[in-house]
């Protein structure tokens, strides 16, 4: 029997030869663009996509830490860059994982893909732009889209960052303005599009967080706009 | 004339300074920058004189009066009985308030308060001016609550709530406790400091037990029939610590209890137990500097919601547990969120800046065991009458596991997020 189950996988390594894509050799790239939809709240990837809350993550595979021009990193993924780390698939693979183990003070505030499949199908996934960058898969422009659709007149309100200033001090009881992050995301130095469409989330009940929902669930449009342009500009 | 800070550090000092400082500052009352003194450096205190400073970019006078050069927060001191956090974790010092804020840091006690003077005179023998005053003291224990106890018994039997010194001692006594051994808690009646506070405590000091002395007991006589958050603390007591505490509420006799320090016995609706170990947390009042201002009723200093304002005195306000304001619970995290209320009033009042509608919230998060975090959490408006609740969220009875975990990592979050607000 054994000769038979041998010939079988020979077989499917053959296909997976022939196929272009590099993603059936670490996971399910499918599977992982469903996990994908946690992760894009913060990260764009694919044609156009910018640095958000966090960095594109357009030739995310072999790209030195802590280097997307215009992103501020946190220190310690800036030094491992220095250092020489280069992303790679066990890399990330750890980082996602468990993403404070890997650099303590990561901004990202994600608590980790304990399920090693799951991590191998994001990867595939994420993979999909790195390998080839340039060659974005015909159906895929749509995951630079954000978790949560704002009014457009919502969105071009001019906030007011010194009114901002002084209603952040309700969010300071918890978020620390040094950006860091010890179970509580960081939340200065976010583009102001990303914290409004963010804010407009819980406020919507969309995001599910009842302390966030119950916070931007009185902030009004305009306190909304001038929370984002105070924190917009905080440096740590 | 600016007060030297070195000078009131020390008490051998302080003599001298109350007769270099006096004459000088009857003159400047009226004159020079408007002068601020914070009495109490913890939750609320720390924040209004570090908002208050840091917002009026210099333009007020900020003195911060605080006996403890080591202030050690009462939120998370129950995580360190058990073990989850270290005492220095739990400490806080007030240089960077003097250093990076410029807020005079006095290490003594406020004793006495002339209103008509405005002026607080200190236990080392000096006086300060201020044309506002915010106090923020905390509680005391009210007199002959429980029978059997007063403070100098708080060796036998600690209360344990302030933390430092009493909260080392609570977990000596019960990481001392024979095998099988039983451990008593007396709870406080309504209001008290932290509603969450006791039932987070019996669960700490449960999962400590029940890792090194599984067969021990814990009993809580309590005067009330009700407590906060009271189905999550049940569930998680019965998920994890079943059969090993007993909870005896006001409908079956628990706030008829007596105890005897020197026999170590606890004796509840007629009952006499022995025990090992007898955590007695009284009835509370306001920080007795508030009855010593004259602006207490009752046991609480009442205030106007809209800037935390002394309903008795406008010059001074008076933030956290000591005040009597409405919905809002006696938490850190109340004090915080009325500090900065009251810094903005403040600032208003004596440097003309804008004054934004009051806006007030609250979450209280509390540990069950290991990674099983629960909270309760509302938002308050100002009204006339009162600070009034205006919407609220509690975690429920039945949340997976990884919910609670990550409310656990939240509250870590909160606590570093909160102790840099106060402390910068």
């Amino acid at each position: 029997m054994n000769w038979i189950r041998n010939a079988a996988i020979g077989l499917t390594v053959a296909i997976c030869a022939t196929t272009p894509s590099f993603s059936n050799e670490i996971g399910n790239a499918e599977d992982g663009e469903k996990l994908w939809k946690e992760c894009k709240s913060c990260h764009a990837v694919g044609e156009g996509a910018k640095n958000r809350v966090g960095p594109h993550l357009n030739g995310i595979f072999g790209r030195r830490a802590g280097s997307e021009e215009g992103f501020k990193y946190s220190k310690g993924l800036a030094r491992m860059g220095k250092d020489g780390l280069i992303w790679e698939f066990d890399l990330l693979d750890r980082y996602i994982e468990n993403p404070k183990a890997f650099a303590s003070d990561t901004r990202m505030s994600y608590r980790g893909l304990k399920d090693e499949q799951k991590r191998a199908d994001l990867l595939a996934f994420l993979r999909r732009y790195s390998d080839n960058p340039g060659d974005i898969p015909e159906a895929a422009p749509t995951v630079a889209g954000t978790d949560h659709e704002v009014d457009p007149a919502i969105l071009a309100i001019q906030g007011d960052p010194d009114y901002g200033e002084y209603l952040s001090s309700e969010c300071t009881s918890c978020h620390q303005l040094t950006g860091d992050n010890d179970g509580i995301p960081g939340i200065i130095g976010w583009p102001a599009e990303d914290f409004v469409i963010a804010m407009h989330a819980y406020k919507d009940k969309f995001r599910p967080h009842p302390v966030m929902q119950m916070m931007a669930g009185r902030l009004s449009n305009d306190e909304i706009a001038a929370l984002a342009a105070y924190f917009e500009v905080v440096e740590p | 004339m600016k007060i030297n800070r070195r000078l009131f550090m020390g008490g051998a000092a302080a003599g001298a300074a109350a007769t270099t400082l006096t004459a000088p500052m009857v003159h400047a009352a009226g004159h020079g920058k408007p002068k601020v003194v914070v009495v109490g450096g913890g939750a609320g205190g720390a924040t209004a004189a570090r908002y208050i400073a840091k917002d009026s970019k210099g333009e007020i006078e900020v003195t911060l009066v605080e006996p403890s050069r080591s202030y050690y927060t009462c939120f998370f001191s129950n995580l360190y009985m058990a073990g989850f956090r270290e005492l220095g974790s739990i400490a806080h010092s007030y240089g960077k308030l003097a250093s990076e804020y410029g807020i005079n840091v006095v290490h003594d006690w406020a004793v006495g308060i002339d209103r008509e003077a405005r002026t607080v005179s200190l236990a080392g023998g000096a006086t300060l001016n201020y044309d506002r005053l915010v106090l923020s003291p905390g509680i005391d224990f009210v007199d002959g609550a429980v029978e059997g106890w007063d403070v100098t018994h708080q060796n036998a039997m600690p209360h344990a709530y302030k933390a430092g010194s009493q909260s080392e001692l609570l977990k000596a006594q019960v990481e001392a406790m024979p095998e099988g051994g039983t451990f008593a808690m007396v709870a406080p009646p309504n209001p008290f400091r932290c509603p969450p506070g006791p039932y987070e405590r019996i669960s700490m000091i449960a999962n400590i037990l029940s890792k090194k002395n599984p067969t021990a007991k814990i009993i809580i006589a309590d005067p009330k029939e009700k407590f906060s958050k009271m189905a999550l603390f049940q569930d998680g007591w019965s998920r994890h610590y079943d059969g090993m505490i007993d909870w005896i509420g006001g409908d079956f006799g628990g706030g008829n209890v007596s105890v005897n320090p020197h026999d170590m016995t606890v004796t509840i609706d007629g009952e006499e137990t022995k025990v090992d170990v007898c955590n007695v947390i009284p009835a509370m009042k306001a920080g007795k500097i508030c009855d010593m201002a004259g602006i207490t009723e009752g046991n609480w200093a009442p205030v106007n919601p809209h800037t935390m304002q002394s309903r008795v005195d406008e010059n001074i306000h008076v933030l956290g547990d000591a005040s009597s304001q409405g919905d809002m619970p006696k938490s850190g995290f109340a004090a915080n969120s009325q500090a900065k209320v009251a810094a903005m009033a403040v600032r208003s009042a004596l440097t003309g800046s804008k004054l934004f509608p009051a806006k007030f919230t609250n979450t209280c998060w509390s540990l069950i065991s290991d990674d099983d975090g629960v909270k309760v959490g509302a938002s308050y408006e100002a009204t006339d009458e009162k600070i009034a609740k205006v919407d609220g969220f509690i975690s429920k009875v039945g949340e997976d596991g990884e919910l609670r975990q990550a409310t656990y990592e939240e509250s870590v979050g909160w606590y570093a997020g909160i102790t840099s607000d106060m402390f910068g």
